[in-house]
């Protein structure tokens, strides 16, 4: 029965199939894996996402390469999404670890209603009211807030330093900023509590990234949420407007755990890298990867090896 | 275009790539699969393909964004909400190149394997399914070219693939890594459509000798149009 | 079913109809990107599409962008245009333009190729000029695949134009995008179900067009 015709077409039925399922081999063990439909990771293997903006890829990626070179095993799931997004996720464990901002993780997914401020007033309430799965570690002096921004030639026009002034002219205004900034606690809805602004327009842009920075110079947006460790500030000659309200919380860089997933030595790790970042430190490396446009495990090396720690 | 940075990213590039290909031929082997029983179905009851048919050609009109979106709701974020619809859209293309295939089958071929004693499945496995193969591999290469090119859409959802490129490269204003992208999916879907070609010639040492005219089905949403026209 | 009912509930709020933001407004601005896109291809690909069939000249350039359309991921195109464009109206309509191109191209040049040989003699023999046997014998013959040429990309169109929406345009991938930065699936749903309900409009409009435009006579013949 096996003449030679057959012989030939299942060999090329088994070299598809072979194939088919080398590919399918390699790619279930490289670490871009989707692990988002699992449960908690192991003991002493982690998996650590990043949001969908560089300087939060560029955290995790130094996360990750100092807990690697602390023997212990990584997945990375970066680029996930919004917190609305991934929140979800590392609640439940899929998650382990996620480079987060106190201030806004608490007013966006932990408690909307929260009026802490400050630092120490911000970390009381998340360690009060994170569901028991999560907790923060210790926090980094390094700040990465929202703002309002606007261009240079529009601040001097209005005499603008701060967000209140904005008062009489937001009328006329149309604001810009991440998608999520509309519904946000301290997007439009906190700045019409706390200042009495009411916008013609908002114009959903992206994570202070190119579309909101381009918007701002084209005048399609007068002012926009631009992160204040976006680098472009500086090169763009734009103004981060005054807060004097706190509309926006202090919000630190600090790693958010699921607790079963981490171990002493992790913990210890973080805490470590948590210590020696500071605002300055944060503004040189986002500059250098998304000005430059140096590579993330090549920026993060480099600080980690200049601050001591594991890489 | 700084060219520096493909050999540092080497390792990346080559992970996000693998992780593409797989979508994709993931998707487009399960089309496949679904597909030769459902053709070879709608090819023994006539009836059943104009519905079918209609099927397919509306499921394939659908935004590829707009099935993974819908697929959320079942699989959250995770590879089978993008291999699920692309497995369906494989299925639009493939499932009319299979009935075609089968159906081309000249008739006397058909008599001759009966008249020599084949049952219908023997005639089926040795006669009309080995001719139907150009047909059927033509559907799969676009399905394969297709999937693998729409696989990196999955990024929008956080589902890993070269589409990360894109994205980053966006965030960054970074030309080079969207260039990469761009470059890899293509080189990978046309290696893909490459081995194809190799494996239909492997398995069609009959063919050899004939030019390769170009089918129907490259270009067609699904060659669907001509049965339509009956059926609308 | 988890997507009907968050697609429902979006879309029957009062709130989706108003405003900038709104349905009608999204839709519009999609129907407009889709439409002019549509336009400019195929005023571009249809005289080439059908003067390549009829001289019978560049099969093989044809054969090789018939391979590689499809491997060309679309939204890589879009930020590619972002890069070198910057943010404006041409940064989504290039794209959009050029992947509508190939079907419309190849299909047509199919069409025209197709024609049977002794259609042509015949209309000669006739004493058509070679105008003439283009403008009343290759194209309406070719008729069905230039309107599936049109109807692919046309398809194309709307779906790259709900894609768009990542770089920052308006339409009905708006409220995909938004939704998914915000993880509310009702938008996200009803984003969706709109994409979907007008693709398939799109789908309908033109097999409608296509018993308008194909002569009943091939209507009949492509059944056999």
């Amino acid at each position: 029965m096996l003449t030679t015709p057959s012989l030939r077409r299942l060999a090329a039925a088994g070299l598809a199939l072979a194939a088919g399922l080398t590919l399918a081999a390699c790619s279930s063990s490289s670490t871009s894996s989707n692990p988002l439909g699992g449960g908690p990771a192991s003991k002493g293997s982690v998996v650590i996402g990043s949001a969908n903006f560089p300087e939060n890829e560029l955290l995790a990626e130094i996360y990750a390469l100092a807990l690697q070179a602390k023997g212990v095993k990584v997945t990375d799931k970066f680029n996930i999404g919004a917190r609305e997004v991934y929140y979800p996720e590392i609640a439940k464990g899929a998650i382990t670890i996620i480079p987060e901002y106190n201030g806004a993780l608490l007013t966006t997914s932990v408690d909307t209603t929260s009026t802490a401020a400050s630092t120490s007033q911000v970390d009381a309430a998340l360690d009060a009211k994170l569901p028991s799965t999560l907790e923060i570690l210790n926090p980094s002096s390094a700040q990465d807030k929202d703002s309002v921004t606007v261009t240079q030639a529009f601040a001097k026009a209005h005499h603008l330093t701060s967000i209140a002034q904005l008062k009489p002219l937001a009328k006329t205004m149309s604001i810009g900023g991440p998608p999520e900034f509309k519904t946000r606690t301290d997007g439009l809805i906190g700045l019409a509590k706390n200042y009495g602004l009411h916008f013609k327009a908002f114009v959903p842009l992206d994570e202070s990234g190119p579309i909101t920075l381009a918007a701002l110079q084209d005048g399609k947006v007068q002012a926009a949420d631009v992160f204040t460790t976006t680098p472009q500030i500086i090169t763009d000659h734009l103004v981060a407007l005054a807060d004097p309200k706190f509309n926006f919380a202090a919000q630190n860089v600090v790693p958010l755990v699921y607790k079963k997933g981490v171990n002493s030595l992790i913990i210890n790790t973080l805490n470590a890298i948590s210590a020696k970042l500071t605002t300055a430190g944060l503004l040189a490396m986002d500059k250098a990867v998304i000005l430059d446009h140096a590579s993330y495990s090549t920026v993060a090396t480099g600080w980690l090896k200049s601050e001591g720690l594991p890489y | 275009m700084v060219w520096s940075w493909i050999p540092q990213n080497i390792g990346q590039i080559g992970q996000l790539t693998l992780q593409n290909a797989y979508l994709g031929i993931v998707s487009a082997m399960l089309g496949l699969g679904i597909s030769v029983p459902l053709g070879i179905i709608c090819v023994r009851w006539r009836l059943l393909y104009p519905p079918v048919l209609s099927i397919a050609s509306a499921i394939y009109a659908i935004p590829s964004l707009a099935l993974f979106v819908v697929l959320i709701a079942f699989t959250g974020l995770s590879d089978a909400t993008v291999i699920i619809p692309l497995t369906l859209f494989s299925l639009c293309v493939l499932v009319p190149n299979v009935v075609d295939g089968l159906r081309s089958v000249p008739e006397p071929v058909r008599q001759a394997a009966t008249a020599m004693g084949f049952g219908p499945l023997r005639r089926l496995a040795q006669v009309e399914l080995p001719v139907a193969i150009p047909v059927i591999i033509a559907g799969l290469r676009v399905a394969t070219v297709s999937s693998i090119s729409l696989a990196s859409l999955g990024q929008l959802i956080g589902v890993s693939s070269l589409g990360y490129f894109f994205i980053d490269g966006l965030q960054r204003d970074f030309p080079t890594e969207v260039y990469a992208g761009i470059a890899m999916v293509i080189v990978l879907a046309l290696a893909a459509d490459l081995l194809l070609i190799v494996i239909r010639r492997m398995l069609t040492p009959w063919q050899r000798r004939r030019a390769e005219p170009m089918p129907p089905a490259v270009l067609t949403p699904a060659p669907a149009d001509r049965d339509l026209a009956g059926v609308s | 079913m988890t997507f009907l009912s968050f697609a429902w509930t979006w879309l029957t709020s009062r709130q989706q109809w108003h405003g900038a933001d709104g349905i009608p407004i999204r839709l519009l601005q999609h129907l407009g990107y889709s439409g002019l896109a549509l336009l400019v291809a195929g005023l571009i690909a249809l005289p080439l599409g059908v003067a390549i069939g009829h001289t019978g000249r560049g099969a093989f350039a044809i054969v090789s962008l018939a391979n590689i359309w499809r491997a060309i991921p679309t939204l890589g195109l879009l930020i590619m245009m972002v890069v070198y464009l910057g943010f404006s109206p041409l940064t989504w309509l290039i794209p959009l333009v050029a992947l509508a191109i190939p079907p419309i191209l190849v299909n047509a040049y199919e069409g025209v190729l197709g024609v049977d040989p002794d259609l042509i003699d015949a209309a000669s023999g006739m004493g058509m000029t070679g105008w003439q046997v283009l403008r009343r014998v290759e194209i309406p013959v070719a008729m069905p695949l230039i309107m599936l040429g049109l109807r692919t990309a046309a398809i194309f169109i709307v779906a790259t134009a709900t894609i768009a929406a990542e770089i920052g345009t308006g339409g009905l991938g708006r409220y995909i995008i938004d939704g998914l930065a915000s993880n509310e699936y009702g938008q996200v749903a009803g984003g969706a179900a709109l994409v979907v309900l007008l693709a398939l409009l799109v789908q309908v409009v033109f097999v409608g067009l296509r018993r308008l435009v194909v002569p009943a006579g091939l209507r009949r013949a492509a059944r056999t």
